[in-house]
């Protein structure tokens, strides 16, 4: 288990995308989590790290205009790759939806989650083929 | 392809996510979306709603969830989803699925079925949505219902699909290893498979695998380097290349499990030296990815058996690192140092600089990264200016969580490298100080042994001298209005036990002050507890001296309201000290002996005192004891109560044995008389159920349970802090006096004792081994001179020289070393010359540093705001405060306390550190 959670958040602090690994947790752990990292990452400046410490885990962010990626991981994994995951997971809807932006992944929630999903699996970076993430989505979209 | 709605999507739902996201506060969201869900909850119901309607309700339920609002009333409508022959509806129905239901919920058992039949599709599409969702949904109890299914997908003629089955096993192996054991093999077939995705895949559960068990995967080890081989040289498609790395995630994954597998094993590393070396010759430090893949080449190197030429590749890469203007690069050369210091300690030598920086950086993260750092490098020579740096960062840490930490690191390196015993408990006093009641209670517990005990390898006077330092340190600091409970306590006890020792303060100041504390503290009865124990302590002392004791008034009002307290403890405690102020000189000096916390008690288990009475009973004619176990009836007893157990709780599915024959008529004999040498033994425990003679066992079972009962107690729970008496005292709190209790409690204690310190022992040397590696064998005494030191580190220096000056008038051993100049943070370097001098402020550097940052590799271009965020969610809690455990019955335990060496008394500190797997209740219960 590398990978605890990603929360896609905008810098107003509205979640975006949420989808955790770990463990289910309810919504109001849910709430007060999202809360406290949230307002810890959007505290601080371009210049710091891009890791922060919580708990016993880290977390990696990474802002893209006005939306953060934020990724919670073990003490043991390399944060730099996964900050680069976290490019890669938005190069990869920028693939899609061509010049990605928080609109799109807000009107297409479901298509975001499908490809985090062909990227991740049970904590692990399983996929980091750009066609190879996109393809069932394409086929999926086609079909309907 | 446009992104504001398009696809069919309804104006309902755009007008939904663009008020959403206009939404100005999270009071406006909340009621966006309130109105929304009863909308919903409404529409959802509704007969023959189109499918395509339906899947965007399921969405608008999402993202009700999303935003943390219950949707459950829709769960159904969203398993129902997943019966959809459509593909896009059914992945939806999925994904809500997977989103919403917590593995325990009650709907999960009507997906199985559902996922049972679309891992049997003919489209393979279907097949990776039921297999993405068997990763989420499917538990230990239903892994039964879809393995063999899996497992055949394992061969499937798509690689999407094997990649996922592979993912689904590694599943299953997480949530119940044994249910799959059988079935890892495959994964080593899997490895091997044509696809370069599902060999990625593959790695996931092999590194888990290897985690585990690296022995059992040896074997693979040339596998995995040519496969690193092959990665490196460019033979994978394209689309894996990242950036013109060459499938860089599936490298890194490779590195880790090679550095497993080459973790002290000298022939196995020997081999994958090579591959290391190509990677790290063509890594260039040109972008993100580049230096992601050579720091885990770093981690790899330093973890495998060590080789000269590829520790020097690191070296050199960390030192780049450090260099680095990012701040990401300089936090990741931290951390590389903190790896390699432990194999080559000369190391931090040259980035001794960089280090300081880092400490000193506004940067929270690197900081605590440094402290990390630190503390893997502390000796003997440094410790007092990291442990000074620590306890003043410690003080402006707000974060419970880490500031509990860290304190437990300050205590661990105060324990193991203190230079003088004053030294040691100022560092305490500042550790309980600003640390609150945030300290581990067994570092309380801790601290009054070393107290009591002393270091062992000091004489007895060296030990006293620490008492009455302790003693006059906690007199100054009593005044202080907000000391935390838990100090509180120390400080009563030492006072109690020392606080007229030396002679130096008269007993009836001593009481003042406990007595002043109790007022001070006037709802906190643990802390009265330990004081009026502290007080009673005193009086017997000064009975048993022969002097006359003077209650002082303000005592008497205390005795007075604890006689009355609503808590019963403090009730006895406070009757006890009367009862003993009327007691003569010498009772008093038996039942409360001075100075006797650290006397080993001995506990005669086999109660050899009782033999002559026993001999005598004999002669008598009584029949001698025969052992439980050795009693043949017993165990069938015992069985026939755990079977009568367990009848009553559940059905039994096995017909009814016939009765035996056996002699029920003696099970009563067995257990009124002790005479067993006639009795046939009884086997057969289920007869006993039905035979008519049971209205006599219960007696024995009672008797039997009561005795499980006290066993299982002893011996399942381990106590809470290392120090064994303290759980036991609350049943012998006048144990002094009490010696059925006393046996009671102690034999408890003796095992305890046996179990924690063994446990200890193998904690603590791999922890030892650990500090031993990372220090340093640079000579001490000597000092790199900073021209430009920093306030911290001269303010650290010269409250260091302040503390050396007291110590060398008590401690003449150590002033040699004192009268060189003090140590610096980082005394690495063998020549304390001034060529290391940096010529420029670390502060002026770090701005200098900060100008130049690198812009952002954006998607689009990044509008800077500053985040207003802090109102949005002040509302929500910032976690628990932890609460302390009560100890208030351990004051009079300590009197029995059996003298443990130096060695365990320190090592109990040592905090088993690990990662905790069940984060999240941790983090929010």
């Amino acid at each position: 288990m590398g990978i605890r959670f990603v929360l896609l958040v905008n810098k107003q602090g509205q979640t975006r995308l949420a989808q955790y690994y770990a463990e289910h947790l309810t919504l109001d752990e849910r709430r007060a989590l999202e809360g406290e990292i949230v307002r810890k990452c959007l505290a601080r400046n371009d210049q710091q790290c891009s890791f922060v410490e919580h708990r016993n885990y880290k977390i990696v962010y990474r802002r893209y205009a006005s939306l953060f990626f934020l990724v919670g991981v073990d003490n043991d994994e390399n944060e730099l790759a996964i900050l680069e995951f976290i490019h890669l997971f938005v190069e990869t809807m920028d693939r899609h939806f061509g010049n990605v932006c928080e609109l799109d992944i807000m009107f297409h929630l479901e298509k975001a989650h499908f490809m985090l999903e062909e990227m991740v699996m049970n904590g692990c970076i399983v996929e980091t083929s750009k066609s190879n993430i996109l393809a069932p989505i394409q086929l999926m979209d086609k079909a309907s | 392809m446009s992104s504001q709605g398009g696809w069919g999507q309804s104006k309902d739902f755009l007008d939904l996510v663009k008020s959403i996201g206009e939404a100005r506060s999270k009071a406006e969201e909340d009621r966006i979306i309130l109105r929304e869900l009863e909308a919903l909850r409404r529409r959802i119901a509704e007969p023959d709603v189109p499918r395509r309607r339906m899947k965007e309700y399921i969405t608008r339920l999402v993202y009700a969830e999303m935003l943390g609002h219950d949707a459950s009333f829709g769960y159904i409508h969203a398993v129902k989803m997943t019966h959809d022959n459509a593909l896009p509806l059914k992945r939806t129905g999925y994904l809500a699925v997977t989103l919403f239901l917590s593995e325990d919920h009650d709907l999960i058992i009507l997906i199985v079925n559902t996922i049972q039949k679309d891992l049997r599709s003919d489209n393979y599409l279907v097949v990776c949505a039921a297999l993405t969702a068997v990763c989420k949904l499917i538990t230990e109890d239903t892994i039964p219902a879809v393995l063999p299914l899996v497992v055949d997908l394992l061969a499937h003629r798509k690689e999407a699909v094997r990649k996922k089955a592979v993912m689904a096993l590694h599943r299953f192996y997480q949530r119940s290893p044994a249910s799959v054991t059988h079935l890892l093999p495959n994964f080593r077939k899997t490895l091997c498979d044509n696809d370069p995705g599902v060999m990625g895949a593959t790695l996931c559960p092999l590194f888990d695998l290897i985690t585990a068990d690296a022995n059992s995967y040896k074997d693979l080890l040339v596998s995995f380097v040519r496969i690193l081989k092959q990665v490196a040289e460019r033979n994978l498609p394209k689309t894996y290349d990242y950036h013109q790395m060459p499938a860089p995630f599936i490298l890194i994954k490779l590195l880790k499990i090679l550095a497993l597998l080459g973790s002290g094993d000298k022939q196995a590393s020997e081999h994958i030296y090579n591959v290391l070396g190509d990677i790290i010759r063509k890594c260039e430090p040109s972008s993100n990815i580049y230096n992601a893949v050579l720091y885990e080449c770093i981690c790899c190197i330093s973890s495998i058996y060590p080789n000269a030429k590829l520790l020097e590749a690191a070296a050199e890469a960390t030192s780049k690192f450090l260099k680095s203007d990012s701040h990401n690069l300089k936090y990741m050369g931290i951390d590389t140092l903190g790896r390699l210091i432990k194999i080559s300690p000369d190391i931090a030598e040259e980035h001794q600089l960089a280090v300081i920086d880092c400490l000193e950086d506004p940067d929270d993260t690197l900081k605590r990264k440094t402290f990390e750092l630190l503390y893997k490098m502390t000796k003997s020579t440094n410790v007092e200016v990291i442990v000074d740096h620590t306890i003043d960062y410690m003080i402006n840490i707000n974060d419970n969580h880490y500031k509990t930490e860290i304190a437990s690191r300050c205590v661990e390196l105060a324990e193991q490298f203190a230079p003088t015993n004053q030294w040691f408990i100022q560092t305490m006093n500042k550790v309980f100080e600003h640390g609150g009641d945030l300290v581990n209670v067994r570092v309380a517990h801790n601290l009054m042994r070393l107290i009591a005990q002393g270091f062992s390898e000091d004489e007895e006077g060296a030990d006293s001298q620490l008492r009455s330092s302790a003693v006059d340190s906690y007199i100054c600091i009593l005044g202080d209005p907000k000391l935390p409970s838990l100090f509180l306590q120390v400080i009563c006890w030492v006072l109690g036990e020392y606080g007229t020792v030396d002679g130096k303060y008269s007993a009836s100041y001593i009481m003042g002050k406990l007595c002043d504390v109790t007022e001070a503290h006037l709802c906190d009865d643990t802390v009265k507890a330990y004081a009026i124990s502290a007080i009673m302590k005193i009086c017997a002392f000064e009975i048993a001296a022969g002097r006359k004791v003077e209650i002082l008034p303000e005592c008497q009002s205390l005795i007075h309201e604890l006689s009355a307290s609503h808590s019963t403890d403090l009730q006895q405690r406070a009757y006890e000290l009367q009862a003993l102020l009327c007691l003569d000189c010498r009772t008093v000096e038996s039942v409360m002996p001075l100075d006797a916390s650290c006397e080993v008690l001995e506990v005669d288990k086999n109660l050899s005192f009782l033999n002559d009475f026993i001999q005598e009973s004999i002669e008598k004619g009584s029949s001698p004891y025969i052992p439980e176990s050795e009693r043949p009836g017993m165990s069938s007893v015992s069985n026939f109560r755990r079977q009568n157990e367990a009848s009553s709780h559940m059905l039994r599915f096995e017909a009814y044995g016939l009765p035996k024959p056996s002699p029920a008529h003696l099970i009563p004999q067995v257990s009124v008389s002790t005479s067993t040498s006639n009795l046939v033994p009884v086997t057969e425990a289920s007869y006993y159920r039905e035979s008519s003679q049971a209205s006599k066992v219960p007696s024995v079972t009672d008797a039997s349970s009561a005795d499980l009962g006290t066993k299982l107690r002893l011996d399942g729970v381990q106590r809470k802090w290392g120090w064994p008496t303290y759980s036991s005292s609350g049943q012998s709190s006048t144990s002094s006096t009490n010696g059925v209790s006393h046996v009671d409690g102690v034999s408890a204690q003796s095992r305890d004792t046996l179990y924690d310190s063994r446990r200890q022992q193998s904690e603590v040397s791999a922890e030892k081994q650990k500090l031993a590696a990372s220090l340093f064998g640079a000579s001490s005494g000597k000092t790199v001179k900073r021209a430009t030191s920093t306030h911290r580190a001269t303010k650290g220096n010269t409250g260091n020289a302040e503390r050396m000056a007291v110590s060398t008038a008590i401690n003449p051993e150590t002033s040699t070393e004192k009268a060189a100049p003090p140590p610096d943070l980082l005394d690495l370097s063998d020549d304390a010359a001034p060529t290391s001098t940096p010529t420029a402020d670390p502060f002026q550097h770090l701005q200098v540093l900060i100008g130049a940052t690198p812009v952002d590799n954006t998607v689009k271009a990044v509008g800077l705001e500053s985040p207003n965020l802090m109102a949005f969610y002040t509302d929500i809690p910032s976690g628990s405060r932890k609460t302390t455990s009560t100890i208030h019955s351990a004051v009079p335990s300590i009197k029995k306390a059996p003298l443990q060496n130096d060695e365990t008394a320190r090592r109990v500190c040592v905090n088993p550190t690990g990662n905790n797997p069940n984060l999240f209740r941790d983090l929010l219960g």
